[in-house]
């Protein structure tokens, strides 16, 4: 039986979550520190928004991938996903970080978004006309909304599932139950909400209803290509190694293979309607990302984004083997990464790739102190939820 | 012609193997083990729902059907490509929306959907083909109690045409696995 030994299994990062901390933590201070120098210091300041909103959206959509997760195992009362879950859940309340990582964002707001100037405003009727809702003062109130509702969120199916470690209540399970159903929509909403603010309003005159659910796309995207990550490192470090098997390899590979194919299927319905009617208040968007070398971009989402771990994640063995899963987790969050970059910047940059260090700089800073957040919020609790009632049933797992 | 024309039109009953029944899923596994490790390669075991573990105690290989499937799927997607150039740009040259004759983005949809559609169609009737179904009889069935293999019982057949098969070793070998009398099966 496969789960022979999961009972001796340490299931406490601690030691090695140090080691975790101490480095994203250098490495995130060392990441600012630069960002900071390069674009203050050095007069690259709207370079420096711009590369803080790409790496800002692509840490923020891995905790909202993060909390959705969560969320849908309890929709669905799942039993295979509950060894994987807490890292799930500890991923997710990292949003509140992403709040402080926002301040950035609202002080950079006259620079990265045209309807957030006055001069622009005085001067475009088009914009006008949205400006009951394009306003700063709405912006921040919707901000203040949607981390309410996902730290909120965040936090409360954590700490109630970490309390289940001691309890062992089946209660708990229950009520999580119930409560993901309303917090789902809620997560819907915001998410939707969050990206139309964050990423469509960067250009203002432009406008998809598909563009909440590519962003949803690519953070589960995202998402699903980090968690192997984490269990395979925590293994690394030999934890969870007879708790988390194969099997469970093969699920996550398979949901990483399953949002490869969603995030293709929603990015292509997007471009698709927009090519067809052909309207020129719609291609514009479009038409940026075509031109001017960003075309390079576009086809790399097109080819690294889809066909190549299309075919790359279809076989069943890459799934079930560690090794395979790590190159392939790691190619899509650079893919990721370059959606997002190919999502913020052009309309900034119609005439170029405005490629600069202060890219990688913002993304190692963001990134540091993301990594670091994580393992101090595992260091000391159960990577497994220990007590919860599908536990067994999530050790037996066993796909068909 | 009807089954029992049939059974008529070619002989007497002929001996198909033996079937031997278990009680529960554990000796069932441990016996088919057993049955592996003596080199049978044409045999089985029917049980009344998945048993975990039971591919490996055979030792059944994976199947080769995703690799058909594959083909299958590639096919709907270069066929789906194939038909809407000849159609809208040999066969009916026709302007749509301002487009060229031939734009790929309007085949993707169709593309998607006959990928889709033969990869479903090859996956059942590739499975069906694999397991050599549709089967109008089969040996297994001459024995009154086999019923009991889609309720509370576990079985084991073990086909006379298996190149190891020999009617007396073959007998007092699945008589020694813990199950049941060993009986013989007719075709």
């Amino acid at each position: 039986m496969h789960h022979h030994g999961a009972g001796e299994d340490n299931w406490v990062l601690g030691g090695a979550a140090d080691g975790v901390f101490r480095i994203g933590l250098v490495i995130g201070i060392l990441g600012l520190a630069a960002s900071f120098f390069l674009g203050f210091g050095q007069g690259n300041v709207e370079r420096f928004y711009s590369a803080w909103l790409v790496s800002f959206g692509f840490f923020l959509a891995m905790s909202l991938g993060a909390l959705f997760f969560v969320l849908a195992q309890h929709l669905t009362g799942a039993t295979w996903s509950v060894v994987v879950r807490r890292l799930a859940e500890a991923v997710s309340t990292n949003l509140g970080l992403m709040l402080i990582f926002f301040i950035p964002v609202a002080l950079g707001l006259k620079t990265l978004y045209p309807w957030a100037d006055p001069e622009v405003m005085a001067h475009d009727a088009l914009l006008q006309s949205k400006q009951g809702f394009l306003n700063t003062n709405f912006f921040y109130i919707r901000t203040a909304i949607y981390f309410v509702v996902w730290i909120a969120a965040s936090q409360y199916f954590f700490r109630r599932s970490v309390s289940q470690d001691e309890t062992g209540s089946v209660g708990t399970t229950l009520g999580l139950e119930k409560t993901a159903a309303p917090v789902t929509l809620l997560f819907a909403v915001t998410t939707t909400f969050a990206s139309f603010d964050y990423f469509m309003s960067l250009e203002p005159h432009w406008f998809s209803t598909m563009f909440g659910v590519y962003y949803f796309a690519g953070s589960l995207f995202s998402f699903f290509a980090f968690l192997p990550l984490m269990v395979i490192f925590a293994q690394s470090k030999g934890r969870a190694v007879h708790t988390i098997t194969k099997e469970h390899f093969h699920d996550m590979g398979k949901w990483m293979f399953a949002f490869t194919v969603f995030w293709a299927y929603i990015g292509f319905s997007q471009y698709f309607l927009i090519w067809y009617a052909n309207i020129p208040e719609e291609t514009g968007w479009f038409y940026v990302r075509q031109n001017n070398g960003w075309a390079t971009i576009s086809w790399l989402m097109l080819i690294g984004h889809f066909i190549i771990p299309f075919f790359g994640l279809l076989p069943r063995w890459v799934k079930k083997t560690r090794m395979t899963l790590v190159v392939w987790a790691i190619w899509m969050l650079a893919m990721h990464w370059f959606d997002l970059f190919w999502l913020i910047v052009p309309n900034a940059n119609p005439n170029g790739i405005p490629w600069h260090p202060l890219y990688l700089t913002c993304f190692l800073g963001i990134g540091g102190i993301y990594f670091a957040t994580i393992a101090l919020t595992l260091k000391n609790k159960s990577m497994i939820p220990a007590k919860d009632p599908r536990l067994p049933d999530s050790l037996a797992f066993e796909n068909v | 012609m009807s089954v029992a024309e049939n059974r008529v039109a070619t002989d007497k009953p002929s001996f198909f193997g033996y079937l031997v029944e278990f009680d529960n899923v554990d000796s069932l596994i441990h016996a088919a083990e057993k049955v592996r490790d003596a080199g049978y390669t044409n045999w089985d075991a029917h049980t009344p729902f998945p048993v975990h573990g039971m591919d490996r105690a055979m030792g059944i290989r994976y199947t080769k059907l995703p690799l058909v499937i594959l083909g299958g799927g590639l096919t709907g997607l270069g066929g789906a490509l194939l038909m809407q150039w000849w159609m809208n740009a040999v066969n009916y040259p026709y302007i749509i929306s301002g487009k060229p004759f031939w734009s790929i983005p309007a085949n993707i949809p169709v593309m998607f959907e006959l990928t889709v559609l033969f990869s479903a169609l090859t996956t059942v009737f590739g499975m069906l083909a694999f397991n050599k179904l549709p089967q109008w009889r089969h040996g297994v069935f001459s024995s009154a109690r086999f019923a009991r293999a889609t309720d509370d019982r576990f079985f084991i057949s073990v086909e006379a045409t298996d190149p190891k098969f020999d009617a007396k070793k073959t007998a007092d070998f699945l008589a020694g696995l813990g199950g049941s009398e060993v009986e013989a099966l007719e075709d």
